[in-house]
């Protein structure tokens, strides 16, 4: 099983390399890709010395193209492809349908993996990605049970790769529209979820609040972390009841799912945070080589190790993890 | 340019469905779309019922009667039920996940594209066309002048003679699905003892920030905009680019009203000011969606 890590530049791809990665997955420097952030992501150059640096330690490098192509202007996404082949990606992570005929017609030697934002959650959508792009690997969406992606294991004609740490993303990756209902932007259109322009914080005799366009998203007493306002982690008012609505800050965690995401065949174990610093990667890159090997050789008895844990929740929003949709009772 | 009524999104007693299609069949639409499209867990109508009514409604009227298909499928179970309303041998489908897409090539059968399909480009419309879609809805968050885009390298293209394009332009948007149940959270229950909780909010359950402002609708694993989107007075332009359907949502018995005001809106264009704490227009300007242009 892959260990496919997050580089949002060259030092933290070097350093998930070195830290044990398998495969990192990068994105260009524009809004091709769902992390389409200031000072994130790959130009040319930097491109070039990221695949050889992957290259000459025998690990593989993804390149994630996975927004929507915009109506008008289809050839940047097209270039996205152009460039990333021409530079020696060794798999393409596309979401929108045009771009993949674009990439099996053009370049059908190279990989082409169906992204989380393409939302493929059943058995004939992969088929459907099969028949049409002859796709090599599907990414599924966070939405799935573990028992759910057991009995997709069994059947999928198309090896499946899933999200095993980081930011969670609670909704069907690719049908989000709150971003944009709420700020104009949205992981489709612009690749970025409550995009940090929108962003602000004042502080008021009520507390500290957290705005997104003006809304009021969360609002902290002074014993309390603020996070940064994702519209879908602030607490709102349900008929009088307020609290985390939709979800709380929390970070996604799946160590304790080794053994048994390595029975199914799932191919890839997906970190999540293309946006987070060097040192992240390399804690998690770090954390995450040791519980693949240590399951590898003895799967039987594995064990996560308490350190581990306390590794990854440091690391995440609000400091705290969860099995997220994999666990029947988190839905 | 032909009306529609879209397919309800909320959970109704069964007795409450039948009357509102009973209404539905003397209604100002010309298509009706219906079926459950968020839960597969909502059985007031199981799919041999919806079937049942559309073929019902089929029969009596002179409307073309869809079947809508769930969004978000994660079990062979519902797989299963979505090939049943597939393959029902008479009436048009509207897929909504490419499950559905997949399984209507495999039938052979023309479908609807529905709005969670992420159709974003005349690339992507091109590849539909090749699995049978006969007709699109363009997701929700996107905008008149990128729908003007598309349609525009459709003739271009040579394409658009192919297709008819239905815009939704009235009622709650969908905006999001989620494994995870907001009604039964909000009630504290997880969703396998969700005891159908949805039913109880006929119009799902108003999210609000904390300061009062409408922000979303939560109903079941779907959630929707607080503010009904309204494109009454952009009716003109939706005929000038080629728009050849109006979609205006089952959301209440207001849809009527609406199926009527939209109607007249074709003949005689009328201004309307819009409720800013009430509706909005936002995605079809291009700005955040909860807004009025």
């Amino acid at each position: 099983m892959e260990l496919l890590c997050p580089a949002g530049n060259l030092p933290a791809l070097k350093t998930a390399i070195d830290n044990g990665a398998d495969a990192v997955y990068i994105g260009l420097k524009d809004d091709t890709n769902a992390r389409h952030f200031a000072g994130l992501n790959f130009n040319d150059a930097k491109l070039a010395k990221g695949v050889d640096y992957v290259h000459q330690r025998g690990k593989k490098l993804h390149v994630a193209i996975n927004t929507f192509a915009h109506a008008s202007g289809e050839e940047r996404w097209k270039k996205a492809v152009d460039n990333a082949v021409a530079i020696g990606a060794d798999a393409l992570i596309i979401a929108d349908l045009g771009v993949l005929d674009y990439a099996a017609n053009k370049y059908p030697e190279v990989e082409r993996h169906v992204s989380v934002q393409a939302s493929t959650t059943n058995l004939e959508a992969i088929k459907f990605f099969k028949n049409n792009f002859d796709v090599d690997r599907v990414v599924l969406p966070r939405v799935l049970s573990v028992q759910q992606v057991r009995q997709l294991a069994k059947t999928s004609p198309v090896p499946l790769e899933v999200f095993a740490f980081g930011s969670l993303c609670i909704m069907a990756e690719g049908r989000c529209y709150l971003s944009s209902y709420m700020t104009g932007e949205s992981p489709n259109t612009v690749g970025a979820c409550s995009p940090a322009k929108y962003v602000r914080w004042q502080e008021t005799e009520q507390g500290l609040e957290s705005r997104l366009n003006n809304v009021l998203i969360d609002r902290y007493q002074a014993d309390e972390n603020a996070g940064y306002p994702t519209l879908c982690k602030g607490r709102f008012d349900v008929d009088g009841d307020v609290y985390h609505a939709l979800e709380e800050p929390t970070s996604l965690n799946t160590l304790e799912l080794i053994p048994d995401l390595m029975a199914m065949g799932i191919v890839s174990v997906k970190i999540e945070g293309r946006q987070r610093s060097p040192a992240y990667v390399e804690q998690v890159a770090k954390t995450w080589r040791m519980a693949l090997d240590r399951c590898n050789k003895n799967p039987d008895n594995f064990q996560v190790d308490g350190a581990w844990m306390k590794t990854l929740a440091n690391l995440s929003e609000g400091s705290q993890t969860t099995l997220g949709a994999y666990h029947r009772k988190w839905q | 340019m032909k009306l529609s009524l879209g397919p309800n999104m909320f959970f109704w007693p069964k007795t409450d469905i039948e009357q509102f299609y009973l209404q539905a069949k003397t209604s100002s639409a010309d298509i009706i779309y219906l079926g459950e499209t968020v839960c597969s867990k909502r059985r007031e109508l199981r799919a041999k019922d919806w079937l049942g009514l559309g073929r019902e409604l089929a029969r009596e009227t002179n409307k073309q009667i869809v079947i809508s298909t769930m969004t978000l499928l994660e079990s062979p179970a519902e797989i299963v039920t979505l090939k049943k309303l597939c393959d029902n041998g008479e009436l048009l489908v509207e897929a909504n996940d490419l499950s559905a897409v997949q399984i209507m090539h495999d039938l052979n059968m023309p479908f609807v594209v529905g709005p969670a399909i992420n159709c974003y480009n005349v690339s992507t419309l091109k590849i539909l066309l090749k699995q049978g879609m006969i007709r699109w809805l363009m997701p929700v968050e996107l905008s008149g002048d990128w729908l003007k885009t598309m349609l525009t390298q459709a003739i271009e293209q040579n394409i658009r003679d192919k297709f008819e394009c239905e815009v939704f332009s009235w009622g709650y948007l969908p905006l999001a699905y989620s494994a995870r149940c907001f009604t039964a959270r909000s009630e504290d229950r997880p969703k396998d003892d969700c005891q159908y909780c949805c039913i109880n909010y006929p119009q799902g359950r108003k999210m609000n920030s904390r300061e009062g402002e409408q922000v979303f609708v939560l109903n079941g694993i779907q959630t929707m905009s607080a503010y009904q989107y309204n494109l009454i007075n952009e009716v003109t332009q939706l005929k000038d680019m080629g728009v050849d359907i109006i979609r205006i949502s089952a959301d209440n018995e207001q849809a009527f009203t609406q199926l009527d005001k939209f109607k007249a809106q074709l003949v005689t264009p009328k201004a309307y000011s819009l409720e800013t704490d009430k509706e909005c227009n936002g995605f079809w300007h291009q700005i955040a969606g909860m807004s009025v242009a």
